[in-house]
């Protein structure tokens, strides 16, 4: 058992996308919190796919491509939202009109600028064996810096995202605050997106978050719980990826989802299997099928 | 005192409240009526600052309101409460102390204890540990109420607070709203309920977009007064949001 789980740590590859993928799950499952619960669960989608004109435009210029994707995520959502302020319109729709036409600008973009050296697939799908030591004190560093501003500003953000109307009333700049966790969500997909892609870094966000939200009452609960279910959820895809040759994206997404079928089947408070009615009726079917 | 001044907003290309003025005096509670889309929800958001003024001046003390607002405690409606968020009671009253304590600082004794003593006056206290998603209405309504008066504050705006709630909690909201009262505080109360629980009230405010009437009971529940607030020479409940009211047609059925 022990060989079989140090084995893998042998390659530095391995520590290197182990290390990333610790410091993802903690970080995703401490922003993802804040973002399902203003119901904007969708929104890092579209922040994950808004980023392409900002990769192709830093790419041209030969600036870093992170600072690129940053400022064109952000600006996706701040589009989203002037929508949804400003007119009738529902936000889901707001986002599917801002995710394609930011995503079309970005291929677009890449044709005109000529940055065709942009391996798509690998933004889409992430390639967790092309990180650098440099992406993983990025991320890291990103992790510690969010998760200090998450303290700081814990008790304002709580307000916010429980009673918006509430905490504006109470005098609390809530356009910044919503504005800072736009910029939080966004460098949490910038960092995520070498390891698991645009496509799947909604799953590190949501998941772990949403898993922990059937389990606990209260939100810095939701964000520990969520943190470790991130965490090891990282770690198990990243194992399975090495033993089975699975994609190492895809199998953390796997991982994070059989966490919340459990979750979502037996939690004590709110689970399928753990209502009275249905408990009934499968114990019972169990003894009959005796 | 509480001015409000020519107040109007408008909400994507309609009014919703048009040239609304009127004044709230310490130690009397306000009852805020009309129909459901008379605005008067949008009224305390402006009041508040939290939709923008098309025009109108609202004034607390003689200083614009938005410069003070942790002088102002708001209970929205229930209904605009995400209940299945996170959050257990206490930490939800003690939001109502949030913008005091400020930044970068825990809450310190003296807002823990009133956060205790707030719960307690609701009757609250010993469901403190629970998830708000596990109340009854009344008690949610209670949960707001209780950070209302943890904050402190020496106006007050509620936003029908007595919406589905149950015998117990509407007895124990009136009796604060007394307290209060006694304290001298200014409170604002939306309300759908014409009946004997208007007695509560010190002054009303009768509203359809434009104020329709304002001062005690017998002055604004006239049949003329009541038909122009509810639309009632109408009986089709969809109207065109800019319809003015000529004060002296005969608008009785």
């Amino acid at each position: 058992m022990l060989t079989w789980l140090i084995e893998p740590l042998e390659f530095e590859f391995m520590r290197q996308a182990i290390a990333i993928g610790l410091s993802l799950g903690i970080l995703g499952a401490v922003v993802g919190s804040y973002l399902i619960l203003q119901q904007m669960g969708m929104m890092s989608g579209v922040i994950s796919h808004a980023v392409l004109p900002g990769i192709s435009i830093a790419f041209f210029f030969e600036i870093s491509v992170v600072i690129g994707a940053f400022i064109a995520g952000v600006l996706s959502a701040l589009v989203v939202m002037g929508i949804q302020k400003r007119s009738r319109i529902k936000v889901d729709a707001a986002m599917a009109l801002t995710l394609t036409s930011f995503l079309a600008l970005g291929v677009i973009l890449i044709t005109l600028l000529g940055t065709n050296q942009i391996n798509l697939e690998e933004i889409l799908f992430g390639d967790i064996l092309g990180v650098t030591s440099g992406d993983v004190w990025r991320t890291i560093l990103i992790t510690v810096i969010i998760l200090l501003l998450t303290k700081l500003f814990y008790k304002e953000l709580e307000f916010y995202t429980f009673d918006p109307l509430g905490a504006k009333a109470s005098g609390l700049p809530v356009n910044l605050l919503y504005f800072g966790l736009v910029c939080a969500i966004t460098l949490t997909i910038v960092a995520s997106m070498q390891t698991v892609g645009v496509l799947l870094v909604m799953s590190l966000l949501v998941g772990p978050a949403i898993t922990a939200y059937l389990l606990v009452q209260e939100l810095s609960q939701m964000m520990l719980l969520g943190s470790i279910l991130g965490a090891v959820s990282s770690i198990a895809g990243m194992y399975s990826s090495y033993y089975f040759d699975l994609p190492s994206g895809a199998a953390i997404v796997m991982v994070i989802f059989a966490f919340f079928l459990l979750a979502f089947l037996f939690s004590p408070k709110q689970g399928l299997l753990t209502e009275p009615e249905i408990k009934n009726k499968v114990i019972n079917w169990l003894k009959f099928s005796k | 005192m509480l001015e409000v001044c020519n107040l109007s907003v408008n909400y994507r290309h309609n009014w919703a409240v048009q040239n609304v003025s009127f004044t709230l005096q310490a130690g009397q509670v306000t009852g805020l009526l009309g129909s459901n889309g008379a605005g008067k929800s949008t009224l305390i958001e402006a009041i508040l600052g939290l939709v923008p003024l098309a025009n109108g001046v609202v004034k607390w003390a003689g200083k614009p309101v938005a410069k003070q607002l942790d002088k102002v405690a708001y209970v929205p409606q229930r209904s605009q409460i995400d209940w299945d968020y996170p959050v257990t009671v206490e930490r939800a009253v003690m939001m109502g102390r949030v913008a005091t304590t400020g930044w970068f600082r825990q809450h310190n004794r003296r807002a823990k204890m009133l956060v205790k003593n707030a719960l307690e006056r609701v009757g609250m206290w010993q469901y403190r540990q629970r998830q708000i998603g596990e109340l009854s209405g009344g008690q949610q309504q209670r949960v707001f109420i209780a950070r209302a008066i943890a904050q402190e504050a020496d106006l007050l705006l509620f936003d029908e607070p007595f919406n589905n709630v149950d015998r117990q909690t509407e007895i124990i909201i009136f009796e604060i709203f007394a307290e209060l009262k006694a304290q001298q505080k200014t409170l604002l109360v939306i309300s759908h309920d014409l009946s004997e629980t208007l007695n509560h009230y010190d002054q009303l405010l009768l509203l359809n977009k434009q104020l329709i009437a304002c001062g005690s009971q017998a002055e604004v529940l006239t049949n003329e007064n009541i038909n122009r607030a509810y639309d009632r020479y109408d009986n089709s409940a969809i109207q065109p949001l800019t319809i003015n009211h000529y004060p002296n047609a005969n608008l009785v059925n």
